[in-house]
């Protein structure tokens, strides 16, 4: 029953629910790094998953994928202006973000709303479509060569494009940080806003600018779970996914590589639970496993609480703290 | 002021005016700064230094007078307007990022590093620069990592690669060691020769004399007079800075030596690690005696005034107060029984997060004076911590400013001001380096107050380093090594060297012979 095939489907399982996690905690490092903590992240993902689910139907993936990062940028820009300009509690703006997502994105994909907008883009959408649950999925892509390696083949290399470039910014996204000058700049702002201001870093822009890459990525984390993943519509449905990648920027330490390895194991988590679930082996393990990433996450958090380990991987130091030049 | 040419200066300030609520920080104040000079801003604590150079530095705007840099005048809005034009401004806290690297710390905000972070180029850059000076600190260390002196070097790293033309170090040997002490003094003087002009904010005199070329002495929000080093002397900067020459202490006086206040027989205290560090210590303290404890900080002195205040439980030996027993008795009944404690660590035993005047009267509220049953009095507490502060010469706001937000030296008098100024009737005063960090009057004002209370019959046991300061001031002197009393001395028997011997635990009567 547990054979290489059961293997290679939840390791390839855990990559595909990762890349939700992924997207999410890249976008969130960022913002972290330069001092601002986004509790909106479900909020953004939920509306993602919305846009995604509505436009692809109306217009399709492209045209779909490139409204879900204009949201994504709007919701980012929108958070940025309450916390950078407006200096506001950064928890409760986030919360309200949240909220705010969770509510909209249930609106506009209500029946009623939902065709009315449909109809709007595209005066052709015929009945069926207008009163669909799902979506069409993003086209796998696999890659000729690489996808008949065993266990190493179908995890990375038989996917859609979102998966190739989650792993493709993981990259780009942690040589930015701690490679270049923009980066450095980035980090100075989360770790002491006042002297990066003195020395000439635009603490204001840098924030704005963290939190425009936090909007798009938490948003395409959303559309890439709705298109990508599992493209059935329910109210809610990202269930706390965007919760999850906070605490997953935690286990990462605020690190996009890291971030991949976390990513893949709260996905492979997921993965493990539904096929266990499925088999039918050990009526509460699922949950046990469900369990898994939060307890982790709590470990993670009381070994962050000491001095000297939080020195070492560097917690942002400005986290949380709204900066306003005296 | 005719002969100079304007463009001679790096630095022209004049007339400048700066008023924060209830207190003008500069009055008036001028001053100047040549091409390749160390130029020494002396004054007390509260003089108005700090306040001038952050003036020049942009972090205040002044409310009248000029600034002129490279002879043209200019308005400097902050920090960043004053790198600009060349100047930087080392603090007394670093303005570093911990976990960032030396590097990291270094180029921060600096373009012409490129946008990719090429680390072999940048290591190579600042290693010669780290070499030119003869440190020692790597570019990949973690800030953290460092030594206060390592961070000061980071500091001037940071000023180095931004060419800064006007360096400005806020009391920069506060933080360090003798030995970094000597190693930053050259390094100023290497940047002065290669045409750094460098103010060197302090209160210690002798760093006037070992690395300034020129002094500028302030004094109430004032600079009193510009001055070459090698045209002035100790004496005359000493009055510069508090206005009168010094007052000297000659109390040869008498004490009737029948009964003690305070009596400690065979004590021994364990410290934090559970060894012994009060050592079968015993000894009397008279009535309006000053006892003086030397001994190299670390050899029982804190476990030893701890133990007599209650906050540290002694293993065996006896305290008597006036003949009563108050070992193991609540720290509280101590206090009441008149027993005040000026602790090493004054911001450790005040809350900083709590006003002045509330600071002033934690040991005091539960006086009739200042409660009645359960509400307090807060018109005598106010009464009371105003002139407190005014006779301590507590420099805040007001008394409804945190203690946080003092300076360290202000908090000290602010402690000194509790443990002397509100106790109905204070019997013993526990003192342990109480002049430590303070500026020559406020040491000099300690020292009559100690002389004023012993005078009324207060016992003084003093815990000091300053041989001078105990010498000055005790009417006996008693050695302390490795927890054991190593022998006492009696005024007009003090010999400064037989003390040091006897502090490295050589006995009283080994170091005679």
């Amino acid at each position: 029953m547990i054979g290489i095939g059961f293997v290679e489907s939840v390791l390839a399982g855990a990559v595909a629910a990762g890349t939700v996690f992924l997207l999410a905690s890249l976008g969130e490092t960022y913002a972290e790094r330069a001092g601002v903590l986004n509790l909106g992240m479900e909020g953004m993902m939920i509306m993602g998953a919305a846009v995604s689910y509505i436009f692809t139907n109306a217009l399709g993936h492209g045209a779909a994928l490139l409204t879900v990062l204009l949201v994504g940028l709007l919701m980012g820009l929108l958070h940025a202006f309450f916390t950078v300009s407006l200096k506001l509690n950064q928890v409760v703006v986030g919360l309200a973000i949240t909220i705010l997502g969770l509510g909209l994105s249930g609106l506009m994909a209500s029946s009623e709303i939902r065709g009315r907008i449909i109809l709007a883009l595209n005066p052709e959408a015929t009945r069926a479509v207008l009163a669909s649950q799902e979506a069409p999925k993003l086209p796998l892509i696999p890659i000729a060569g690489l996808k008949d390696i065993p266990v190493i083949g179908p995890m990375f290399f038989n996917h859609n494009f979102l998966v190739y470039l989650s792993l493709l910014l993981s990259f780009v996204m942690w040589f930015l940080l701690f490679r270049t000058r923009f980066g450095l700049n980035l980090r100075s702002c989360g770790e002491n806003p006042s002297m990066a201001d003195t020395l000439g870093v635009n603490v204001y822009l840098m924030r704005y600018v963290s939190m425009a890459v936090c909007g798009m990525l938490g948003c395409l984390a959303g559309a890439y779970l709705f298109i990508g993943y599992q493209p059935f519509w329910v109210e809610g449905m990202t269930q706390g996914r965007g919760f999850i990648s906070l605490a997953l920027v935690i286990l990462a330490t605020w690190n996009p590589l890291r971030a991949v390895l976390g990513a893949y194991l709260f996905g492979g988590v997921e993965a493990l639970q539904f096929r266990l679930q499925v088999l039918g082996i050990a009526a509460q393990l699922p949950y046990f496993l469900l369990m898994l990433p939060y307890a982790v996450t709590i470990v993670t958090l009381t070994m962050l609480s000491l001095e000297s380990v939080r020195k070492r991987v560097g917690v942002p130091a400005a986290l949380g703290v709204p900066y306003s030049r005296e | 002021m005719g002969g100079m040419t304007e463009t001679e200066y790096l630095v022209e300030m004049r007339g400048i005016t700066k008023r924060f609520p209830n207190v003008v920080a500069n009055k008036n104040a001028s001053f100047t700064l040549r091409k390749g000079e160390v130029h020494a801003l002396l004054g007390e604590n509260g003089a108005g230094k700090s306040t001038l150079m952050n003036v020049l530095y942009g972090i205040y705007r002044p409310d009248a007078g000029e600034i002129r840099v490279y002879g043209k005048r200019v308005e400097i809005r902050g920090p960043k307007d004053a790198l600009k034009l060349g100047i930087g401004m080392v603090h007394q806290q670093f303005k570093l990022i911990p976990v960032h690297t030396v590097a990291e710390n270094v180029i921060l905000g600096l373009k012409e590093m490129g946008f990719v972070l090429d680390g072999r180029k940048i290591n190579q850059r600042l290693g010669e620069v780290i070499s030119r000076y003869g440190w020692k600190i790597s570019p990949d260390a973690r800030v953290w990592q460092l030594s206060a002196g390592e961070k000061q070097q980071v500091e001037l790293l940071k000023a180095l690669f931004r060419n800064v033309k006007i360096l400005i170090l806020d009391e920069p040997t506060s933080v360090l060691t003798p030995q970094e002490t000597v190693v930053l003094f050259q390094t100023l003087r290497t940047m002065a020769s290669q045409g750094i002009g460098i103010v060197l904010i302090t209160h210690k005199l002798e760093e006037v004399f070992s690395v300034s070329d020129r002094v500028t002495v302030m004094r109430g929000g004032e600079t009193v007079a510009t001055k070459h080093v090698r045209d002035t002397n100790i004496e005359e900067l000493v009055e510069l800075m508090i206005g009168r020459p010094l007052l000297k202490i000659a109390p040869a006086r008498q004490l009737s030596r029948e009964k003690a206040v305070l009596r400690v027989s065979d004590l021994v205290v364990l410290n934090d690690k559970g060894l012994e560090a009060v050592r079968n210590v015993s000894f009397q303290l008279f009535g309006g005696e000053i006892l003086g404890i030397a001994g190299v900080s670390g050899n029982g002195q804190q476990e030893l005034l701890e133990a007599i205040a209650g906050l540290r439980k002694p293993v065996s030996g006896k305290i008597f107060l006036d003949g009563v027993d108050i070992t193991d008795k609540h720290p509280w009944e101590i206090i009441s029984a008149g027993v005040s404690y000026i602790p090493a660590e004054a911001l450790r035993y005040s809350a900083a997060e709590m006003t002045v005047a509330e600071n002033l009267v934690l040991k005091a509220y539960r006086n009739p004076e200042f409660s009645k049953k359960i509400l307090i009095n807060w018109k005598n507490v106010a009464k009371k911590s105003m002139d407190l502060v005014q006779s301590f010469r507590i420099v805040t706001p007001s008394i409804n400013n945190k203690v946080g937000n003092l300076s360290g030296g202000n908090v000290q008098r602010l402690v000194l001001a509790r443990e002397l100024g509100t106790y109905p009737k204070l019997r013993v005063v526990l003192a342990a380096y109480p002049t430590r960090g303070l500026d020559i009057a406020s040491t000099e004002a300690i020292h009559q107050e100690f002389i004023k209370k012993s005078e009324q019959g207060v016992s003084i046991l003093l815990v000091s380093e300053e041989l001078e300061e105990l010498v000055a001031l005790c009417d006996r002197i008693m050695v302390m090594h490795r927890g054991e009393v190593v022998g006492v001395l009696e005024r007009g028997m003090y010999d400064i060297e037989e003390i040091g011997l006897m502090m490295t635990g050589v006995k009283k009567m080994e170091a005679k012979a």
